[in-house]
């Protein structure tokens, strides 16, 4: 293992120096020559009729260079959704066009429809006031439910309804978990609300962007988890341009959790401007614009019913869920709520019949889409607070039940009765190492104390699995992904034996530049100081798919892999010419290219500077240089597992519950870096419990958003969480991708709203509340309170 | 949000009808009221000032007076636009009936926020609004009772002396 880092190794992250010290080059740091500044003009209404929009006053305020609303923008294309979904009836879901900006009307507070470009900030802002827009407020749609019922209060009025489809999932297997379900001794029903979230990554969306008039190529500098699918979709899709000519730059990147995964109109938009006044423009998001205009997460109502043997055993699952999808669809939005969320309800469990049914339904709100886990998030917390019901109702333990269903390792590969394979895993041993770590015996003990103190304890459990890795294009393409979901990376070895490795994930907090690094230099036997990881730039990469669904490793980690794999190829190939011997014959090992079985041997940086300096090759049969490009391609999703303890503490005056402790044992399959699988799980369980405790979206019957500051919508802080206990030691390789790893990013976020839920109704439960049977998230004091008091 | 509350004004109902649908009564009634123009028939246009939680803005917007039955009720409502501050409307159903004291004024005021004020005030929202109800009603109640006789009138509402004059006119 080189001396400054390799695999298994908790290197520090190279790039928290420059994060740290001030000198990350975020979007807004970026300044070009004349640059001028948008500001958007959005809706106060949730659903308006545009009737006209009086910019003539706006125009001839002091700075404004020019003002476009949703007219200039009626030749382009829409912004697409990424994934085509059938209804059960076989018809395709609806697809109404999302333009630039709004045309004709405005469908959510926060709608953009007109963009107003000067000199400064603040005089396109002041212009933008000045802008006198004549809009009819119409009745807004905000509940689900009435928006399916009501089919004379329409979203999109040319779409006939405001249900976008009606998915089943799997339709062949209905008729089989009907009957199952008439004929079960038990059977466990619960409605629930997945609660709607908000982003808030700490870097608002950005925008800057650029055009030579000379050549005719656009640059744009933006916010992006991935900027190769944003020059997809602005030049294929929305503004109709070739590829080559548009350059797509995402620089550093704070923070993302699936909102930057998508194309906005703003990006189009300002693209757009700089062509009309040939001068770079760039906008930057207020946070009251991110509030209104980020899409938003999760957003279930669902059913769930559990039928199951007087002893536990699952027999059958079916739910029935409302999925919001907002305003208009988001690029992810229809994969969202099906494919990454009814394809994991069997969860980790032998459930033999499963049935999910999904309505995906337009309302004046926020678009919602993917936000860290996406969907996967929606059907563990079904899954685990139904078990946890089902549990109670039968006199069962938790960890009990649990045991009692959970799949074996003999058992692998498995395949779901919701459509995948999973292919390896040993959900006992995680369940053993949070036991453990947990200390689920002692539980006792300390519930007593906490009584002591007049205290409710309570203890949650949560066994999850997630389908990450995104993803197998062979498979996703049947589903009806419109893109594939590969990765690419190009190795190029630099004359003087370092390395620049260009990769097609994005890192916007994640720590790429040190992982890929250290799995680099591991494979090449070099210090990982040598090795430079780019990323964010169209033009510098060959192609990537960017990072989300845990997929940087598994799947951009793996291209990587397959590239290095093909530079020690090639090396060999320099090696044999340089050392007279047959390519057979060279062996590479620790930054050394040798003949086998002599003493015989090049470095690394030998082989390097031949490539680049080959004045005796045999040229018909040795290219020179040293940079090698692969694409990767997953045969399978990952399934990455764990298991999860929560004990809270819940004051039952004040109805506040206190995160006591928190147990994370999960099996991530091989760890690159285990400090910063640490930190990953750090996040997605504190994000975890904000959408528990605390986070909470809320839009009054008129659509306008009352949670639209941090005055509001409240946000996890350093005292809201405890010290996590984590564990990444149960491993079971992923067998299908050449480093066994499965991915961690979502993992935390996963995994621990259902483990919280079911600490507090356990806290509740054993205090004497026996009526509160369930709580919706987020369980703040009034909710816990009223609980208690409303028996 | 939605509110009732009476009050029990010292005038015939035949006096308070007549100041609920003049312009200027209604200027000097409505808190932060920097202009009023207009007539009962084709409504009113209003610019108010006010500070919302954090936002302060300048309300343009129209006053309108319908269902109106004589000497018995009607319904005010309003709507104000407050540029980049976002949009306020509501409205009150007024009805009046005559009591031992002079007129029985009851009210049922409803008030909806929209843009930033929804975003950033909608915690404040329904005190805000109360206060604006109670304000416009303890103003109203002294505009047309007049200078006060008794201590406790109009202490925390003054109105200015200009319009006080005109208003001691109008009830005389």
């Amino acid at each position: 293992m080189p001396k400054d880092g390799g695999i298994g190794e908790s290197t520090k992250r190279r790039e928290d120096i420059r994060f740290l010290t001030g000198k990350g080059r975020y979007t807004d740091d970026i300044n070009l020559r004349g640059q001028a500044f948008a500001c958007f003009l959005r809706s106060e209404v949730a659903n308006g009729r545009i009737n006209s929009i009086d910019t003539s006053a706006a125009m001839s305020m002091p700075g404004v260079l020019t003002i476009l609303t949703g007219d200039d923008f009626t030749g382009m294309g829409g912004n697409p959704a990424g994934w085509l979904i059938n209804s059960r009836n076989g018809e395709p879901m609806k697809e109404p066009k999302r333009p630039v900006l709004a045309h004709g009307k405005v469908r959510h507070v926060g709608d953009a429809y007109a963009m107003v470009v000067a000199e400064t900030y603040g005089q396109a802002r002041d212009a933008a006031a000045a802008i006198e827009a004549d809009i009819t407020e119409l009745p807004a749609v905000v509940d689900m439910a009435k928006a399916l019922a009501d089919s004379t209060n329409l979203v999109h009025d040319e779409i006939g309804t405001n249900q976008c489809f009606d998915w089943g999932w799997i339709e062949d297997n209905r008729a089989a978990v009907d009957e199952a379900f008439k004929n079960a001794p038990h059977v466990t029903t619960l409605e629930l609300v997945n609660n709607r979230l908000i982003p808030n990554a700490m870097e608002p969306r950005a925008s800057l962007a650029d055009y030579d008039a000379g050549t005719g190529d656009y640059k744009l500098y933006t916010t992006s988890q991935n900027p190769h699918l944003h020059r997809l979709l602005i030049a294929a899709f929305v503004m109709g341009m070739p590829e080559n000519k548009l350059t797509v730059i995402a620089p550093d990147v704070g923070g993302g959790f699936g909102s930057k995964i998508y194309h906005y109109g703003e990006e189009a938009a300002v693209l757009a401007a700089a062509k009309a006044i040939n001068r770079p423009v760039k906008w930057v998001a207020e946070r009251s614009e991110s509030f209104l205009s980020d899409a938003h997460g999760r957003d279930h109502v669902t059913k769930i019913e559990l039928a199951t043997t007087k002893d536990g055993e699952f027999l059958a699952l079916r739910t029935e869920t409302l999925a919001n999808v907002g305003a208009y669809l988001s690029n992810f939005s229809t994969a969202t709520p099906t494919f990454l969320h009814g394809t994991l309800m069997a969860g980790p469990y032998k459930t033999p019949l499963v049935y999910v049914n999904v309505k995906t339904v337009f309302t004046n709100t926020a678009p919602v889409d993917a936000y860290r886990g996406a969907g996967r998030p929606e059907a563990t917390f079904s899954i685990e607070r139904v078990v946890d019901k089902c549990a109670r109702e039968l006199g069962i333990d938790q960890a009990e039940i649990r045991r009692k269903n959970l799949l074996t390792p003999d058992q692998f590969p498995y395949t779901t009765p919701v459509g995948l394979v999973y292919d390896t895993g040993n959900y006992q041993a995680t369940m053993d190492k949070m036991t453990e770590l947990a200390d689920l015996a002692g539980f006792e003990k300390r519930r007593a104390a906490s009584a002591k103190n007049g205290k409710l304890r309570g203890l949650g459990l949560s066994t999850w699995i997630e389908a990450c890795g995104i993803a197998p294009s062979n498979l996703v393409g049947v589903l009806g992904a419109r893109v594939g979901l590969f990765d690419a990376a190009t190795v190029r070895v630099n004359a003087t034996g370092n390395i620049s490795v260009m990769t097609g994930a994005h890192s916007h907090g994640q720590g790429h530049e040190t992982v890929f690094a250290q799995i680099v230099a591991e494979q090449l036997g070099i210090p990982a100081s040598s090795v430079e990881i780019v990323h964010g730039d169209t033009s510098k990469i060959p192609f990537g798919m960017g990072s989300y669904g845990s997929r940087s490793l598994a799947v951009a980690g793996s291209a990587m892999t397959k590239a290095v794999d093909k530079i020690i190829a090639k090396g060999k190939k320099i090696a044999a010419h340089m050392l007279e011997a047959s390519e057979q014959d060279i062996e590479f090992k620790d930054g050394s290219f040798s003949v086998a079985g002599t003493d015989k041997a090049k470095t690394f940086g030998e082989i390097a500077f031949s490539a680049y300096v080959p004045h005796n090759y045999p040229l018909e049969t040795l290219e020179p240089g040293l940079e090698e490009t692969a694409f990767y391609d997953p045969a399978n999703f990952t399934y990455p597992a764990g298991a999860y303890a929560c004990e809270v503490e819940v004051d039952p005056d004040t109805g506040k519950v206190e995160i006591t402790a928190f147990t994370c044992a999960d099996d991530f399959g091989n760890v690159m870096n285990p400090m910063i699988v640490d930190g990953q799980v750090h996040g997605g369980v504190g994000q975890g419990i904000g959408q528990a405790l605390l986070e909470s979206t809320s839009y009054d019957e008129n659509g306008q958003l009352l949670t639209g500051s941090y005055m509001d919508y409240a946000m996890p802080r350093a005292d809201d969480v405890p010290f996590y206990t984590v564990d990444h030691s149960c491993i079971t390789p992923c067998t299908h991708n050449p480093l066994g790893v499965k991915g961690c990013g979502e993992a935390g976020a996963i995994g621990s709203p259902p483990a919280v839920i079911n600490a507090v109704i356990d806290a509740l439960q054993r205090g004497g509340h026996t009526h509160v049977k369930h709580i919706d998230m987020p369980a703040s004091p009034a909710r816990v309170w009223a609980a208690i008091n409303n028996a | 949000m939605q509110l009732s509350d009476q009050r029990d004004i010292k005038a015939d109902v035949a006096t308070v009808w007549a100041a609920i649908l003049d312009a200027d009564v209604l200027k000097a009634c409505v808190p932060g009221c920097e202009s009023m123009t207009g007539n009962p028939t084709d409504g009113f246009e209003a610019v108010v000032v006010q500070k919302v939680g954090p936002v302060k803005a300048r309300f343009t917007g129209a006053v309108t007076l319908s269902d109106m039955i004589e000497h018995q009720s009607l319904r005010i409502s309003g709507e104000g636009k407050g540029g980049p501050a976002g949009f306020a409307k509501g409205g009150a159903n007024v009805t009046l009936a005559p009591s031992d004291t002079g007129t029985l004024l009851s009210y049922e005021v409803e008030a909806n926020v929209g843009g930033k004020l929804a975003q950033l005030g909608s915690r404040i929202i329904d005190g805000f609004a109360k206060k604006m109800a109670d304000e416009f009603f303890t103003r109203f109640q002294a505009a047309v009772e007049g200078p006060p006789d008794t201590e406790d009138v109009a202490e925390d509402a003054p109105i200015d002396e200009k319009k006080k004059s005109w208003l001691k006119r109008l009830v005389s």
